[in-house]
């Protein structure tokens, strides 16, 4: 495994590569391919936080706890609430801040407050030729030329080898309130999400799982419980809302799939479009945000695409056996126009194909 | 301002071009040069060049076909909107098509469920919100030319508004479009879930000011419409209270849905004008929140105590909708105020709020160096800056005086850890000081989006990047 402890020396190992890296931070998400590993995680610290400002800059290869934790200590946080998915995926390592970005990786809150590229102000970056570039700032807004930040995240390293981000933060609420409507099926409770996500309670997630639909708010001590008041009675064509634990944690890590047999799956669906798909998929299901997201957990090998029709290529293989993995491909195919631009992006920005290449590629071409 | 010398091959081939175009986009191409003088600048009007032709199509179809035609005849095309742009973003060279999308104004879906609405981009962005109504949602994004601007130009600058500091820019409110690229090919980036699956490439359309295709449709986010809002006037002995309490306000954990600044130059221009019945100070703020009653109260109590300690002279809480409309009167008339006093020149850069004060001075100290007036009025939540230089346009040397003053408090604003555009683009006018904010690297890396987009570099040239940086491209 190389090991940077500095951007030059991130720049001198892609240069250096003759042969395919497999680019990452804390490499948790299981996305690592064959070649030498080539870890962020020694470009390590917070190098700016300023509340006032709601501002955050970190090297990429920081400990998200890290990150976590100083901005608990100003009662602050990062809005997007990246899933960490170890124990999902069966893996190991200290998720980054980089990773997050570079996989776009955003939990339940993502229905009111945006995902990590939302979240992104700006970054740093190594690309396939070694050039180090800057992009954005950090300032929340900034229209200074072509946004490259956000084309990074979610690029799982295939453009860029992240090493420092930028990001907006957001104050921590006083207190949160969940309510849980049980005894639904998806679409009474995509319904109900979707009346409560329409209607200004400001809600900050909006799940639906083992048959419940949950919905939590978040504010101050003083006036979230009318708040959380006005939800139930807006919920009350589809039953009595009762308070409930918090199960966000639980949600955001897909930890219902973890540790049990199966292959898991997420699509990424219009809410209204999230009822059929399940039942097209057949297979146990969890929905986030107010249906856009599902995670669904098939027997291995199941063809989901196959079975989701027009919804196939809406669906990203998480978890699978490497047979699977290579059967299937991580990545649902692109239209054949905008996969040949995602193509020439790549050639230009990693010319010699030596970060993650591959790696969100179909089987079946494009990608 | 440098553009670079129209074609002589496609400004001799204008008749058959022309001609083609017809075909393409029957009964929408102008080219008697009479009515083409409309297209010939956007709202910088310092700059003007008749464009070869106007075309304006009435769908992605005709869109396609006619960058077809532009395709095969080599002529660059320049895409508008309204032409609303500050900074030439839809200013025409001789040699080019400008490709109007003001005949595609369709809402083609609203959906409350998917919180979504999906348009034609000739649309205006005040009749997204008026088109969302019946759903009791809106488009948060609220550029100050909303009644006029495209969804179109919103798309190609990222717009902003007054209300970010809640709701974000456009970026964080675009969930997909269908767009045409230089040879016609027409793609779909984005989706209504609001997810890409590959690379983002409609991040990288969101803000790319026509460089890297036309866009002809667009899905924007719905939010639900709050129950209420209401302002407090802030009114303080100094710029410096009122630049510190922004930060201290956001720190104790609110975030109001805008926070507006005034300085004396301003509330005076804006007081002699519409007459609001602004306190005589030094600097004010506009805060605003929204929610249920309770919320509003709560609120506005936490504010006010903050304020307290930064020594205000007034603070003016809103009793009614009445109330609420006197304060933002003279906010909202601050631009038409500022014209009626004097030409000015409005800049947009955008600094970590944390430094407002600081900037603050370094603006005046600036102003005095040159010997001009500056006037402050922005979005200080998010530290977007707006300041208006004041000159005369009929002196000889004003315009390109003010330019140099512009120029420095950008640079001022690059300095502070921020950026040179906060909203209105670079187009022309910032594109010379790119090099200010980013290294050569850093633009390449820019230009190289450009490349896998539109390799022949025909889509808005000579606007973005410096004409040095890119002349080996334009040039192949």
């Amino acid at each position: 495994m190389i090991r940077p402890g500095e951007e030059a020396e991130v720049a001198d190992a892609i240069r250096a590569a003759s042969r395919p890296l497999a680019v990452g931070g804390g490499f948790t998400r299981g996305l690592a391919g064959d070649g030498e590993r080539l870890s962020v995680a020694g470009l390590s610290g917070i190098v700016l936080h300023e509340p006032g400002a709601l501002t955050l800059v970190a090297r990429a290869g920081t400990p998200f706890r890290e990150v976590e934790a100083r901005l608990a200590a100003e009662g602050q946080r990062l809005a997007f609430e990246p899933p960490d998915l170890r124990a999902l995926l069966g893996t190991a390592g200290e998720p980054t801040i980089g990773g997050a970005v570079a996989t776009n990786a955003s939990g339940p809150r993502r229905v009111r407050e945006g995902a990590a590229r939302d979240a992104l102000l700006g970054c740093r970056f190594v690309d396939g030729t070694g050039a180090a570039v800057a992009n954005g700032g950090r300032v929340m807004k900034n229209v200074t030329g072509l946004d490259l930040a956000r084309l990074m995240a979610g690029a799982h390293g295939t453009l860029g080898v992240l090493t420092e981000v930028a990001l907006k933060v957001l104050p921590r609420p006083e207190a949160a309130v969940t309510l849980r409507l049980p005894g639904l099926d998806a679409a009474r409770a995509v319904a109900a999400l979707s009346e409560a996500l329409a209607s200004p309670v400001e809600a900050t997630g909006a799940a639906w799982a083992g048959g419940d639909a949950l919905l939590r708010v978040e504010g101050f001590c003083a006036t979230l419980p009318e708040r959380a008041g006005r939800l139930a009675a807006l919920l009350r064509p589809w039953g009595r809302a009762e308070e409930a634990e918090d199960p966000w944690g639980a949600i955001r890590d897909v930890r219902g799939f973890a540790g049990r047999a199966g292959d898991a799956w997420r699509l990424s669906l219009r809410p209204s479009e999230a009822p059929e798909a399940l039942a097209l998929a057949g297979g146990e299901a969890l929905l986030d945000w107010g249906g856009a997201r599902a995670w669904v957990l098939v027997p291995p090998g199941t063809d989901l695409r196959g079975r989701l029709g027009r919804f196939g290529a809406r669906a990203v293989l998480v978890r699978a056996e490497r047979a699977t993995l290579a059967a299937l491909g991580r990545f649902p195919p692109e239209a054949p126009a905008v996969a040949a631009l995602s193509r020439r992006l790549r050639e230009r920005f990693d010319p010699r194909g030596v970060l993650n290449p591959g790696l969100m590629d179909s089987p079946g071409g494009g990608g | 301002m440098e553009m670079p010398p129209p074609s002589p091959s496609v400004l001799s081939r204008r008749g058959a071009i022309v001609a083609r175009l017809r075909e393409a986009c029957p009964g929408g191409v102008i080219d008697d040069p009479a009515e083409t003088r409309a297209y010939e600048c956007d709202a910088l009007t310092a700059y003007a060049c008749r464009p070869l032709c106007v075309v304006l199509p009435s769908s992605t179809a005709e869109v396609a076909a006619c960058l077809r035609v532009c395709h095969e005849e080599g002529a660059p095309v320049v895409p508008r909107g309204a032409g609303t742009s500050l900074a030439g973003g839809a200013l025409p060279t001789a040699d080019s098509v400008v490709l109007g999308v003001a005949r595609m104004t369709r809402v083609l879906e609203a959906s409350r469920e998917d919180r979504l609405i999906r348009v034609e981009v000739g649309r205006t962005n005040l009749s997204v919100t008026a088109a969302a109504e019946p759903l009791g949602m809106f488009y948060a994004p609220d550029p100050s030319s909303q009644l006029a601007c495209t969804v179109a130009g919103n798309v190609g600058m990222n717009s902003g508004g007054a209300h970010c500091l809640k709701y974000g820019v456009t970026t964080n409110n675009l969930l997909g479009v269908t767009a045409v690229l230089a040879d016609g090919t027409v793609v779909e980036l984005g989706h209504g879930s609001g997810e890409a699956l590959g690379l983002d490439l409609l991040a990288a359309v969101c803000g790319s000011e026509g460089q890297l295709c036309v866009v002809t449709e667009a899905a924007l986010r719905l939010v639900p419409r709050p129950e209420g809002a209401r302002p407090v006037l802030l009114a303080f002995g100094s710029a410096e209270a009122a630049g510190a309490c922004v930060s201290a306000v956001i720190r104790a954990g609110l975030i109001p849905v805008a926070i507006e600044f005034m300085d004396r130059p301003c509330i005076e221009a804006c007081e002699a004008f519409a007459k609001a019945g602004y306190p005589d100070c030094e600097a004010l703020l506009i805060v605003e929140v929204e929610g249920p009653e309770a919320e509003i109260a709560d609120q506005m109590g936490r504010i006010g105590a903050i304020a307290r300690g930064f020594a205000p002279l007034e603070i003016r809480e809103a009793r009614g909708a009445e109330e609420a409309a006197r304060i933002w009167l003279g906010r909202k008339s601050a631009f038409g105020a500022m014209g009626r006093i004097a030409d000015y020149l409005c800049l947009d850069g955008t600094i970590p709020v944390s430094r407002l004060s600081e900037t603050l001075a370094g603006i005046a100290a600036l102003g005095d160096r040159w010997g001009l007036r500056v006037a402050n009025v922005f979005h200080a939540g998010d530290g977007n800056m707006h300041p208006l230089i004041l000159f005369d346009a009929n002196s000889e040397d004003g315009l390109r005086r003010a330019e140099g003053l512009g120029a420095d408090i950008l640079r001022l604003c690059v300095a502070m850890g921020g950026c040179l555009t906060g909203e209105h683009g670079v187009g022309v006018e910032k594109r010379d000081l790119m090099g200010e904010q980013y290294r050569a690297e850093d633009l390449e890396a820019q230009m190289r989006v450009k490349d896998a987009f539109d390799p022949g570099w025909m889509l808005n040239p000579a606007k973005v990047f410096p004409l040095q940086a890119s002349a080996s491209r334009r040039a192949a």
